[in-house]
């Protein structure tokens, strides 16, 4: 008999396109005791550079607290599981960590994809979730008291502070036209929506919207769409890939928008200006939310511990292990607040006040939601470096504007 | 030029590369009927080698090959020789699981070693461009489907003007009738993998060019390259070349058109509506093998 080989070929080619892209809390114990701070982090997987950037961020924090007596008088011990990046082990992690481990409080891992099933495990433990990086409008949509997202400014919100800059220009520069293109990912198309929707408001025009699928592999043609647009500025929701395509395709047809903004890939440092040439980051754009030159609450001593503990350079700080830290100055903060590490009374005390980080200063609404601060701010390329340019208060730079030609 | 024309001749250039890399796949096809599910990874495995020369000797990406092509038919060699000789009975079958536990074996040994953050070769070809009627084709599009044509040509030659090629297309109409008029096809098969893996490495070294990519970046490619050979017929190079540009045409102009999130569905409707009429996809033969 013969075998169906093309359908054999064809089926496996279909499944492998689909696999391209799912007690009580420990009460106060008494002062001086030591305690374990439980996280689970993605040590191998996807997430595995995120992880270990997670875990320097929350080391040099424990390392800090310990050092001016603990956290109110406790010293703290940090531990840590590896999830390999699945939204399964990370569950069966807090599970453990909060049942057998007994740990006192316990911190968020990398990503919303795996914040969210987490804190479904520690809200039904009662524990407070201070996390990192799980941003995504998911995360918030489930309502849950116990989770804080220790970050500027919730995802969606992340190109707010690059519309109030466009428009604040005087209105013989202010662009006329926006060019939109996204992923259709739960990080980057929020945030481009918003921004659409911000501009409009503000009576910039859209000149074209598209959106692609995450598994698009070649992105030549969608450039070609945003070019033929030939709008005043570039507002594009990506990640590392298509970052870097994108402004490759732009100096390929020599085409030069007056302003051109991405969600993930200029935030990358050297990495980003390795794959695209130093001279031909000038002007780009990003949102971030932390830099290493940041004018914020902490954060020259953060930098420079951390230099002197793991080496390199300023520059190479991810922001990943800022972000970590900040979870650590928050608790710290809230504890004091409370006078108590009970995990009842920190979820009382973070829903209210204002907590001030390596990021800068947040609060939270009662979903854990940042809010009240000044928003992600933006960064832009000058000179081979990513500066913060907006808002001036912790600006290092003026932006530059219109963004020069490609060299 | 229009924004349909342009996407029609981005849609050629970028088609040869996809051309290049799923020869290698339909060659090893039709010479072993095994389904490579390993080839994408192989793709990335070659740019990764390259990435490397690139990186620790500052050789020019296109130049790594004339290292990495012959260190990846070596290693085509020996990976037909360990892990697929062995399979006897059900080929097509078991194919499909052993070549899959090679990507995720590559996948993991290239995690260990490059980590998973995203490269990127570079060369000064890859933004500067000509310009015609005002369209701007770059010089990387340009090169990768000289290198194509150059690849795929000899590939032909050696199939069908050398004693070699002639064994190898003996094998892929009938093995047992090969072996029985003398065709050694076990060095056949394994000298066939080796090709179809150093081609795998010249389409790698195109697509670290024209793309960011990390270990994991096989999954995408491998699925479109077996739907390509399948549109174009299992085991028929020529119908791969055709398929690849079938399919980067029409995706191309159906993003520019309609919107990039029709664009694979599209794609798909034409594949589908081929194999119903000719299960055997474009240039395939029907093979009958045991009677």
């Amino acid at each position: 008999m013969r075998k169906p080989v093309s359908v054999i070929a064809a089926g496996v080619a279909l499944v492998l396109a689909g696999c391209g892209t799912s007690g009580s809390p420990g009460a106060s114990p008494p002062a001086s005791t030591p305690i374990t701070i439980g996280v689970s982090v993605s040590l191998s997987g996807d997430f595995s550079g995120d992880g270990k950037a997670l875990v320097q961020g929350y080391d040099l924090w424990a390392q800090d607290i310990n050092k001016s007596g603990g956290l109110l008088g406790h010293k703290v011990t940090m531990k840590y599981v590896d999830d390999a990046s699945s939204t399964q082990q990370v569950v069966t992690n807090y599970q453990n960590l909060i049942t057998q481990d007994k740990v006192a409080l316990v911190f968020g891992p990398f990503s919303s994809l795996l914040t969210i099933p987490a804190s479904t495990v520690t809200d039904r433990f009662g524990y407070a979730f201070p996390e990192p990086a799980g941003g995504g409008p998911k995360v918030f949509a489930q309502g849950l008291h116990s989770i804080f997202f220790v970050q500027p400014a919730a995802v969606e919100d992340n190109l707010v502070s690059y519309t109030k800059w466009l428009l604040s220009l005087p209105a013989d520069q202010r662009p006329k036209t926006a060019a939109y293109a996204t992923q259709d990912d739960p990080f980057t198309q929020p945030q481009i929506d918003k921004a659409k929707s911000l501009l409009e408001a503000g009576g910039v025009t859209t000149a074209s919207y598209k959106v692609y699928p995450a598994e698009t592999t070649d992105f030549s043609p969608l450039a070609l769409q945003v070019i033929h647009a030939n709008a005043d500025v570039v507002i594009l929701g990506t990640q590392e890939p298509d970052a870097v395509a994108f402004v490759k395709a732009f100096q390929q047809q020599h085409y030069n928008p007056k302003s051109l903004i991405e969600t993930t890939g200029p935030d990358q440092g050297k990495d980003f200006a390795d794959k695209v040439g130093a001279a031909n980051t000038e002007g780009i754009m990003v949102p971030a939310g932390w830099t290493s030159d940041a004018k914020a609450y902490g954060n020259d001593k953060f930098v420079s511990e951390f230099v002197t503990k793991y080496g390199g350079a300023p520059g190479d700080i991810s922001a990943d292990a800022a972000e970590a830290y900040s979870v650590g100055q928050v608790v710290d903060q809230a504890s004091k607040k409370a006078n108590s590490i009970d995990n009842k009374a920190l979820i009382t005390a973070l829903h209210s006040g204002t907590y001030n980080t390596v990021q800068g200063p947040m609060s939270f609404d009662s979903v854990g939601k940042p809010q009240g601060g000044v928003g992600v701010y933006i960064e832009q390329w000058q000179g081979g470096q990513a500066k913060f340019v907006y808002p001036a208060s912790v600006a290092a730079a003026k932006p530059e504007y219109p963004k020069p030609n490609w060299p | 030029m229009s924004l349909v024309l342009e996407a029609a001749v981005l849609g050629i250039l970028t088609g040869g590369v996809y051309a290049l890399m799923a020869s290698g796949l339909t060659l090893i096809f039709g010479v072993m009927r095994i389904i490579n599910v390993g080839h994408g990874a192989l793709v990335i495995l070659g740019a990764y080698l390259s990435f490397a020369f690139f990186r620790s000797l500052h050789i020019d990406p296109f130049l790594t090959l004339i290292i990495t092509m012959p260190l990846m038919f070596g290693l085509g060699v020996v990976l037909q020789i360990v892990f697929i000789r062995p399979l006897k009975t059900d080929r097509e079958a078991l194919s499909v699981l052993v070549t899959y536990a090679l990507a995720l074996g590559i996948e993991g040994v290239l995690g260990y070693v490059f980590t998973t953050n995203y490269v990127q070769l570079r060369g000064w070809y890859e933004t500067a461009s000509f310009a015609i009627l005002g369209f701007h084709i770059t010089y990387v599009y340009v090169f990768g489907f000289v290198l194509c044509l150059a690849i795929l040509g000899v590939l032909f030659l050696v199939l069908y003007r050398t004693t070699f090629g002639g064994a190898v297309r003996a094998t892929m109409l009938n093995r047992t009738a090969a072996q029985l008029i003398g065709v050694d096809v076990d060095r056949v098969s394994a000298l066939a993998f080796g090709i179809g893996v150093a081609t795998a490495a010249a389409g790698g070294v195109i697509f670290g060019i024209t793309n960011a990519f990390n270990p994991g970046s096989h999954y995408d490619l491998i699925s479109r390259l077996l739907t390509i050979i399948v549109l174009g017929g299992l085991g028929s190079l020529r119908g791969a070349i055709v398929a690849a540009l079938i399919m980067l045409v029409t995706e191309d102009i159906t993003q520019v058109v309609i919107s990039p999130v029709w664009a694979s569905f599209v794609f798909f409707v034409i594949l589908v509506a081929v194999l119903v009429v000719r299960p055997q996809g474009l240039y395939g033969v029907r093979v009958r093998d045991r009677i």
